[in-house]
C-alpha cells in the first residue's frame, strides 16, 4: 500500500462506518442521538485541533465558541428566526468574532498565559450566559423545534440529521486538512516548530495564528449550531470550562499529529463517557484517572498507536 | 563612494553591568564580504542579533539599504532582504529540506493568506527552493526531513534557506561551526561562489576561511571594533596581533 | 446609605481578594519556579474547606478543625505531587493541563461521593460572632474582619519568607531564571516539594476560612481557580507582589461589579432590563479589566521573568 492510501485508510473506514451505522443496527433513537452527539463534538474537537495541533497554541476556552454558536440559535429563536440559512452564518460569525477579539488579547501575551486567558474568557462567556434571564439564565432555554432549511423541516428527520452531521464533520475534517497544507498552514506549522525561524524568513506568527484561532472559532460555532439543534435545548453548561477540558482530551487522545485524531478522540470519548455513565453515576471517578493515565502513558495518541502497530 | 548596503552607527548594548556592544560602527558595501572576528565572548553573536532584529540596541542605529531599521522587528527586516543564519542551527526539523527552503521563497512570493491550494504543489515555489538547495549541494537530499540530516547538511540547509530569501545582505554567524574538515572545505568553496553576488557580514572563528574569503575584516574585542581593514592590513596590525592573533599563535 | 453600602461591599471585595491571594500565591510560585500549570490547585482550596468543615464538626471546635485541616491539606497536596504531578514536570504544558484536569474530575466527584452534592453549612466560631460598628449605623461582621486580618498577616509572612530567607531567594531566582537554579547545584526536587507544599497549605487555609461565609460545594474550587489565573496573569506570572496587588484588585472589581452594577444600571435603564444588563456586565467586569490591563501591559503589572 502506498503511504497516501495507508494514511487515508483509517479515515475512510471510520467515515464509512458512520455512514453505514443507521443500517448496522444503530438506527434506534438512543443510538442515533449518541452518534449525532459524537459527530458534533467531533467537529468541535477538530476546531480545537486547528488551534492546538495546527497553530501549536493550547487553548482551554474552546467551549465558549461552541456555546456562542448554540446561543446564536437561542437568540434568533427568541426573535422568531429559525431559518438555518440565516442562523448558521450568524452562529459561525458570532463565534469567529468572539475568537478574534479574545484571541487578539490572549495571543499578545504569548506562551503560557494563552492557556489561562482563554480559560478566563471562556468563563466570562459562561457567566454571561448564566446571567441572561431572558434566555433562561442558569436553567437554559428550550427550543420550539429544530431549525428549518429553506422553510422545510427536514432536520427533524433523524436520518437526515445524521447525514447532515456526518457531512459537516467530513467537511470540517477536509477543511482542516486543506488549511494545514496551504501556504497559510505552512506558515502556521513553521511557527509552531520554531517561531524564531519563521520570523527570520519574514513571517510574524501573530496574524496567522490569530486567523487560525478565528477560523477555529467559526468551526466551533457551527458545532454549537448543530448541538443546539440536536438537543433542542441550550444551557450555560454548553460553555462550561470542563467541556473545554473534555475537547482538549479528545484532541490529545486521538493524537495531535493529524486532524483525524480529533475525530477519533471525540468518538472514543463520547462512547466511553456513555459506557461509564451506564456503569455508575460517579463515572468521573474512573474517567479522571483514565485521563491522567492516558496523558502519562499514551503519548502519540490513538492514531499514533495504530501507526506503531500497523 | 558607493552607498553601503548596511551601516551600523554607534551601536551599544549592555547586559547588566557588561557592555557587550560598545559603540560599534561599521559598513558593508554591496557585494562585499565583511568579516567580523574576535575572541569568544567578544560580542559577535550579540552584534548579529542587533543587526537582524532579534535584539534591540540600547543606543545607535542600524541603517539597511538607506532605511533606518533600528525599530523594526526580525520579520520585517527579513522581508526587506536581511537574511541570517543561526550559530546554533535552527532549521524546521519536521519539514523536508525542500519545504524549509520553499517557506523562505514563499515569504517573498505574494500573500501567504492563501488557504485553498496545497503549498507543496506550487511549482514556482518548489523550483526556486530546489535551486537554492542545488546551490549549496543539497539537491539530492531535498525530500529528507531536516531533522534526519547530518549536522553539516543542516548547516548547508541554513545557508540554502538564507539564499532562498534572495537577500540583499547575508548575516552568517559561524557558518562553519562544528563542521568537519571536508565539510568546511565544501562550505568555504560555496561561500567563495557567493562572493561578489551577495553582500555578506560574516562572523567566523576559522581564521583560514576568514582570510581566504573576506574583502575586509573588522576585529571586535570586548564589544569594540579595534581595527577594520583589508586582510593583509589586519594581519599586520600590531594592536590586532597583540589582542587577538597573538593569542592564537601562543595557543 | 449608598456610601455605607459601597464601603461594606468594598470591604467584602478586599476580603475576597485576600482569599484569592492565598490561592493565587501558591499557583504563581508553582508556576514561576517549576514552570508547571496546576489546574488542580483550586481543588486544594476545596479540600481545605471540606476537611475544615468535617474536622470542625467532628471535634466540635472550629479552631481544632482549622488546626487539623492544615496538615491534612498539606498531606493531600504532597500525595498528589508524589502520585501525579512530579511525573509531569518535564512534560509540556498541554500534558500538565490535561493530567491536572483529570485530577480535578476525580476529586470533584470524590467529594460528591463522600460529602454529597448539597452545600455544607459551617457555623462561624463563637469567638468571632457578632459585628463591629465601623461607623454609626454600620455594623460589619467580626468574622469577615478576621479573615481580612489573617489573610494580610499570611501575606506579610509569605513576603518575609520569599524576600528574606535563603529558600525564598532560591524561589525568586527560579521564578526569574530557571536554568540558573540547576546551574547553582540546587536540589530542585526538594525545592519543588517545599514550594508545592506551601502552595497547597495556603490554598487549604483559604478554603477553611472561606467555609463559614461562602458556599462549600463540589464546584467551589473551579471558580476560584479561574479567578486565581486571572490574578496571576494580571499580576505578572511568577510575581508574589503582583499576585497580591492583582488579587485585591480582582476581589474588589468582582464584588463591586456583581453587587453594584445592577443598581448603577438603574440610573440609565428601566428596573428589569437594568437588572439583566447589570448582572451580565457585572459578571464580565473582571475579564474586561483583565483584557484592558493586558492590552497595555501584555506581561502583567509586575513581570517577574527577565527577557
Ligand atoms: N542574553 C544575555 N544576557 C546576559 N549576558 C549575555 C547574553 N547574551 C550574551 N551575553 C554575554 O555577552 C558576551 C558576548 O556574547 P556573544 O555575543 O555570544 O559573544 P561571541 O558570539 O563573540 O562569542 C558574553 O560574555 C555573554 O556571556
Ligand atoms: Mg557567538
Amino acid at each position: 500500500m502506498t503511504g497516501a492510501l495507508r494514511a487515508a485508510a483509517l479515515p475512510l473506514l471510520v467515515f464509512g462506518l458512520l455512514a453505514a451505522a443507521p443500517f448496522l443496527g444503530l438506527g434506534a433513537g438512543w443510538a442515533m442521538t449518541l452518534l449525532a452527539r459524537a459527530m458534533i463534538l467531533g467537529i468541535a474537537a477538530l476546531s480545537l485541533w486547528l488551534v492546538v495541533g495546527g497553530a501549536g497554541l493550547v487553548s482551554l476556552g474552546q467551549a465558549a465558541m461552541l456555546g456562542i454558536g448554540a446561543y446564536a440559535v437561542v437568540v434568533l429563536d427568541a426573535a422568531g428566526v429559525t431559518e438555518a440559512l440565516v442562523v448558521t452564518p450568524v452562529a459561525i460569525g458570532a463565534a469567529a468574532l468572539f475568537a478574534l477579539a479574545t484571541g487578539a488579547v490572549a495571543m499578545r501575551t504569548g506562551g503560557v498565559s494563552f492557556i489561562m486567558i482563554t480559560l478566563a474568557f471562556g468563563q466570562m462567556a459562561f457567566f454571561t450566559a448564566s446571567s441572561l434571564a431572558i434566555y433562561g439564565g442558569d436553567d437554559g432555554y428550550t427550543l420550539y423545534g429544530r431549525s428549518t432549511v429553506a422553510g422545510a423541516r427536514w432536520m427533524q428527520d433523524r436520518l437526515a440529521f445524521h447525514y447532515l452531521c456526518l457531512g459537516l464533520l467530513l467537511g470540517s475534517f477536509l477543511l482542516c486538512r486543506m488549511l494545514l497544507a496551504s501556504r497559510f498552514g505552512r506558515v502556521l506549522r513553521a511557527a509552531r516548530e520554531n517561531a524564531l525561524r519563521a520570523q527570520a524568513v519574514g513571517f510574524e506568527p501573530y496574524p496567522y495564528r490569530l486567523v487560525a484561532y478565528a477560523i477555529a472559532g467559526g468551526i466551533a460555532g457551527l458545532a454549537g449550531f448543530l448541538l443546539a439543534n440536536a438537543t433542542e435545548f441550550v444551557a450555560p453548561s454548553f460553555l462550561a470550562w470542563q467541556r473545554s477540558g473534555d475537547l482538549l482530551f479528545m484532541v490529545i487522545l486521538g493524537g495531535l499529529g493529524s486532524p483525524f485524531g480529533a475525530v477519533l478522540g471525540a468518538l472514543a470519548i463520547v462512547l466511553l463517557e456513555e459506557w461509564l455513565g451506564h456503569l455508575t453515576q460517579h463515572w468521573r471517578l474512573i474517567f479522571g484517572p483514565l485521563l491522567v493515565l492516558a496523558v502519562l502513558f499514551l503519548r502519540g495518541g490513538l492514531v499514533g498507536l495504530g501507526r506503531r502497530h500497523g | 563612494m558607493v552607498e553601503p548596503i548596511l551601516r551600523l552607527d554607534g551601536l551599544r548594548k549592555r547586559f547588566g553591568g557588561l557592555a557587550v556592544t560598545d559603540g560599534v560602527s561599521l559598513e558593508v558595501a554591496p557585494g562585499e564580504i565583511h568579516a567580523v572576528i574576535g575572541p569568544n565572548g567578544a560580542g559577535k553573536t550579540t552584534l548579529i542579533h542587533q543587526v537582524s532584529g532579534t535584539l534591540r540596541p540600547d543606543a545607535g542605529r542600524v541603517v539597511f539599504a538607506g532605511q533606518d531599521v533600528t525599530a523594526l522587528p526580525l520579520a520585517r527586516r527579513a522581508r526587506l532582504g536581511l537574511a541570517r543564519s543561526f550559530q546554533i542551527t535552527a532549521v524546521l526539523p519536521g519539514f523536508t529540506a525542500l519545504e524549509n527552503a520553499a517557506l523562505a521563497v514563499q515569504a517573498r512570493s505574494g500573500s501567504s493568506f492563501r488557504f485553498l491550494r496545497a503549498a507543496a504543489t506550487e511549482a514556482a515555489l518548489n523550483r526556486e527552493a530546489r535551486a537554492a538547495l542545488d546551490q549549496v549541494g543539497l539537491g539530492p537530499r531535498a525530500g529528507m526531513p531536516a531533522g534526519a540530516l547530518s549536522h553539516g547538511e543542516r548547516r548547508q540547509l541554513e545557508l540554502a534557506i538564507a539564499l532562498a530569501m534572495r537577500p540583499r545582505l547575508l548575516l552568517l554567524d559561524e557558518p562553519l561551526a562544528g563542521a568537519g574538515p571536508e565539510e568546511t572545505e565544501r562550505l568555504v568553496g560555496l561561500l567563495r561562489g557567493l562572493r561578489g553576488r551577495y553582500a555578506i557580514l560574516l562572523v567566523e572563528h576559522d581564521m583560514g576561511a576568514v582570510f581566504a574569503l573576506a574583502d575586509r575584516i573588522s576585529v571586535l574585542v570586548y564589544g569594540r571594533v579595534i581595527a577594520t581593514g583589508a586582510p593583509a592590513a589586519i594581519r599586520a596590525d600590531p594592536a590586532v596581533r597583540a589582542a587577538y592573533l597573538g593569542e592564537e599563535e601562543a595557543a | 446609605m449608598t456610601a455605607q453600602l459601597l464601603l461594606v461591599q468594598a470591604l467584602n471585595g478586599l476580603q475576597f481578594g485576600v482569599l484569592l491571594f492565598l490561592v493565587a500565591a501558591g499557583l504563581t510560585l508553582v508556576f514561576g519556579v517549576m514552570d508547571f500549570i496546576n489546574l488542580a490547585h483550586g481543588v486544594q482550596y476545596m479540600l481545605g474547606a471540606y476537611l475544615g468543615a468535617s474536622l470542625a464538626a467532628a471535634t466540635g471546635s472550629f479552631w481544632l478543625g482549622l488546626l487539623l485541616a492544615l496538615p491534612a491539606a498539606l498531606a493531600c497536596g504532597l500525595a498528589l505531587e508524589w502520585l501525579v504531578f512530579r511525573h509531569l514536570y518535564d512534560r509540556d504544558h498541554l500534558a500538565q493541563v490535561l493530567a491536572t484536569f483529570g485530577v480535578i474530575l476525580f476529586l470533584n466527584e470524590a467529594v460528591k461521593v463522600i460529602w454529597g452534592s448539597a452545600p455544607l453549612q459551617v457555623p462561624i466560631p463563637d469567638a468571632l460572632q457578632g459585628g463591629i460598628a465601623l461607623m454609626p449605623g454600620l455594623v460589619y461582621p467580626v468574622y469577615r474582619v478576621a479573615i481580612l486580618a489573617a489573610g494580610l498577616a499570611t501575606a506579610a509572612l509569605l513576603w518575609l519568607l520569599v524576600e528574606r530567607t535563603r529558600a525564598g531567594a532560591l524561589v525568586r531566582a527560579g521564578a526569574s531564571n530557571r536554568p540558573m537554579l540547576a546551574a547553582m547545584g540546587v536540589d530542585t526536587g526538594r525545592l519543588f516539594m517545599l514550594v508545592f507544599g506551601c502552595g497547597a497549605m495556603l490554598a487549604g487555609f483559604a478554603g477553611v476560612m472561606a467555609a463559614p461565609i461562602l458556599s462549600v460545594d463540589p464546584g467551589m474550587g473551579d471558580t476560584v481557580l479561574i479567578l486565581a489565573f486571572v490574578v496571576i496573569v494580571i499580576g505578572g506570572i511568577g510575581s508574589v507582589r503582583g499576585a497580591f496587588v492583582a488579587a485585591l484588585l480582582v476581589g474588589v472589581i468582582e464584588t463591586l461589579g456583581r453587587s453594584l452594577l445592577p443598581d448603577v444600571m438603574r440610573l440609565f435603564l428601566a428596573p428589569s432590563p437594568a437588572r439583566q444588563a447589570g448582572a451580565a456586565l457585572g459578571s464580565m467586569l473582571v475579564y474586561i479589566a483583565m483584557a484592558l490591563i493586558l492590552a497595555v501591559r501584555p506581561r502583567g503589572l509586575f513581570p517577574a521573568r527577565a527577557g
